[in-house]
């Protein structure tokens, strides 16, 4: 599914909730479902700084194509990490790295959180892009 | 005065948040204002606002009257001995770093000993600890039991003849348990010790009278007490705030000024440097008020206990959360806890979006955090104005929570 197809289906999938409580349900079911990460790969550098849970994000560049691994101790931040992962995983890092990430304040997402976990969010975001930018 | 009239006198109590009824339970964070607060704030603003202590016209006299007015309240309130032992902070951590640095200035020599709890908030630490390396002093730490529980007995065992100073939080603003400030007074002065408690939480609860408690320092800060944000309370015995230098250097804080030589002036002013926030202190009067009446009315002592025995009862009987500050009959109704299998922050972000506002995370007690073994915790704090029936909505709203988490 090319970028904006992968946008525009979760744009969609969100838009069926009306309550803010079920979208939680979502983000609870999409975090559970998140390969599990390995223990040893829960560095310091793989954090992501700004988040009040942590969060750990790796990433691996495979023919071309960056692919993201992450986990966090609180499952709705890993739920909006492994949204993010599910859209952004399996491009090229000039795609990714040229992406506006607009989608997600379509969703409402940010809006929706408390400005400390607004600032994960911007926090993951950015950390995504700084891979993508460095081509790794 | 009935619950009901009490939140007549909080319009945010009636607001809604996604929708749903607000349900406050952060006030160990921050409480809210009454109209009396808000009214007496307006008025001054509106009616009597100028500098303090200063020019000889009016406005400046009838502000200078409500400020001097709220010291001399606060004086009462404290049952202090005199006027001049109430110096008006921002806050209570204002308070205490003014403190740690006028006392540690005098008093504190390299090799000197300050004794704190692990479960004081940062603020009860971190100016202790910056004292520690200007004088190369030590922070000796009191520890608690698995509970939560503060023994004077083991005071006695960490006190030397190197402890200067003992600072201890009346109620710790995590665990919600008074502790037994009487008896580390007694035992600190034993040893000629003196005793700065950290009243942040202590006196919103419980009745304060500085005399009785025989405490050096007892700080608090206004919005916690229903006042105005930016005010706070330092209670000093005359003894000490006499041999203290002054913490800042400015206007109204001096008796005369030259290149020469500066002369400070008497108690209070000493330690009041620059403009005050004339506004805002007075408001603590209206505060202090509603709180007494709070404390006297049949009412809410009722409805405290009913929602400290359910929420209690509720939390040790579910067998996935830990409840910390045990036991019930020195508890107040803060209650810090841990569900297993949940994130305190998942938890808090379902609450929220049905309408509860509680606080999730260390609650700026990272060294409690760790002693407790936990990297954060929930906390739910309630207030006079909360009532039974919010009480059960945020168990059965927490159960819900959980529900969905696991």
């Amino acid at each position: 599914m090319t970028l904006p197809d992968k946008k525009q289906q979760i744009i969609e999938d969100f838009s069926l909730y009306d309550e803010w409580l079920d979208k939680y349900e979502y983000l609870i079911e999409l975090g559970k479902a998140l390969e599990p990460f390995p223990e040893e790969k829960k560095t310091e550098d793989r954090l992501i700084k700004g988040c009040q849970s942590r969060v750990w994000l790796d990433s691996e560049l495979r023919e071309g194509l960056l692919f993201f691994t992450a986990d966090s101790d609180a499952i709705i931040t890993k739920g909006i990490i492994s949204l993010l992962i599910s859209v952004y995983s399996g491009r090229t890092p000039e795609e990714i790295a040229a992406d506006d990430f607009g989608f997600v304040a379509q969703i409402g997402l940010k809006e929706n959180l408390s400005p400390t976990r607004a600032n994960g969010l911007v926090s993951m975001i950015e950390r995504i892009k700084e891979i993508a930018s460095n081509g790794r | 005065m009935t619950i009901s009239e009490i939140r007549a006198q909080f319009p945010i109590l009636g607001t809604q948040v996604y929708g749903k009824p607000l349900v406050y339970l952060d006030n160990a964070a921050s409480a809210q204002r009454p109209v009396s607060v808000v009214e007496c704030w307006t008025s001054l603003v509106q009616g009597a606002n100028a500098n303090i202590h200063r020019a000889v016209h009016k406005l400046a006299g009838s502000a200078t009257e409500a400020y001097e007015g709220t010291r001399n309240a606060v004086r009462d309130f404290l049952n202090a001995s005199s006027s001049e032992e109430i110096v008006f902070t921002s806050g209570a951590t204002a308070a205490i770093n003014l403190v740690a640095f006028s006392f540690g200035e005098t008093f504190i020599e390299e090799g000197d000993e300050i004794i704190v709890s692990v479960a004081e908030h940062h603020s009860n630490i971190v100016p202790w600890q910056m004292l520690c390396q200007r004088k190369k002093a030590v922070l000796k730490v009191l520890d608690i039991d698995e509970n939560g529980v503060l023994q004077p007995s083991a005071l006695e065992k960490l006190i030397s003849k190197r402890t200067k100073i003992v600072a201890i939080s009346h109620i710790s603003n995590v665990l919600g348990l008074i502790n037994p400030v009487k008896e580390i007074v007694t035992v600190s002065h034993l040893f000629g010790v003196p005793v700065l408690v950290d009243g942040a939480q202590g006196i919103v609860h419980e009745k304060v009278d500085v005399q009785e408690l025989d405490c050096d320092f007892y700080v608090f800060s206004g919005h916690k007490l229903y006042a105005a944000t930016g005010t706070g309370v330092l209670y000093g015995k005359k003894k000490w705030l006499d041999a203290m230098p002054p913490y800042m250097g400015g206007g109204e804080m001096i008796h005369s000024v030259s290149f020469e030589e500066t002369t400070y002036a008497p108690l209070p002013g000493k330690f009041e440097a620059g403009t005050q926030n004339f506004n805002a202190v007075p408001t603590l009067i209206p505060a202090i008020n509603f709180a007494s009446a709070c404390r006297n009315s049949a009412d809410v002592q009722e409805e405290q206990e009913a929602i400290l025995d359910y929420v209690y009862k509720a939390l040790t009987e579910n067998p996935r959360v830990k409840l910390y500050g045990l036991p019930r009959q020195a508890k107040v109704p803060v209650f810090s806890f841990s569900v297993e299998g949940a994130h305190h922050e998942d938890l808090a972000l379902i609450l929220d979006k049905m309408g509860i506002a509680l606080r999730s995370g260390q609650m700026c007690a990272e060294p409690l955090m760790d002693r407790l073994g936990e990297t954060g915790l929930l906390r739910a704090s309630f207030a006079p104005y909360n009532t039974l029936e919010e009480a059960k909505y945020f168990i059965k709203c927490l159960d819900k929570a959980i529900d969905m988490l696991i």
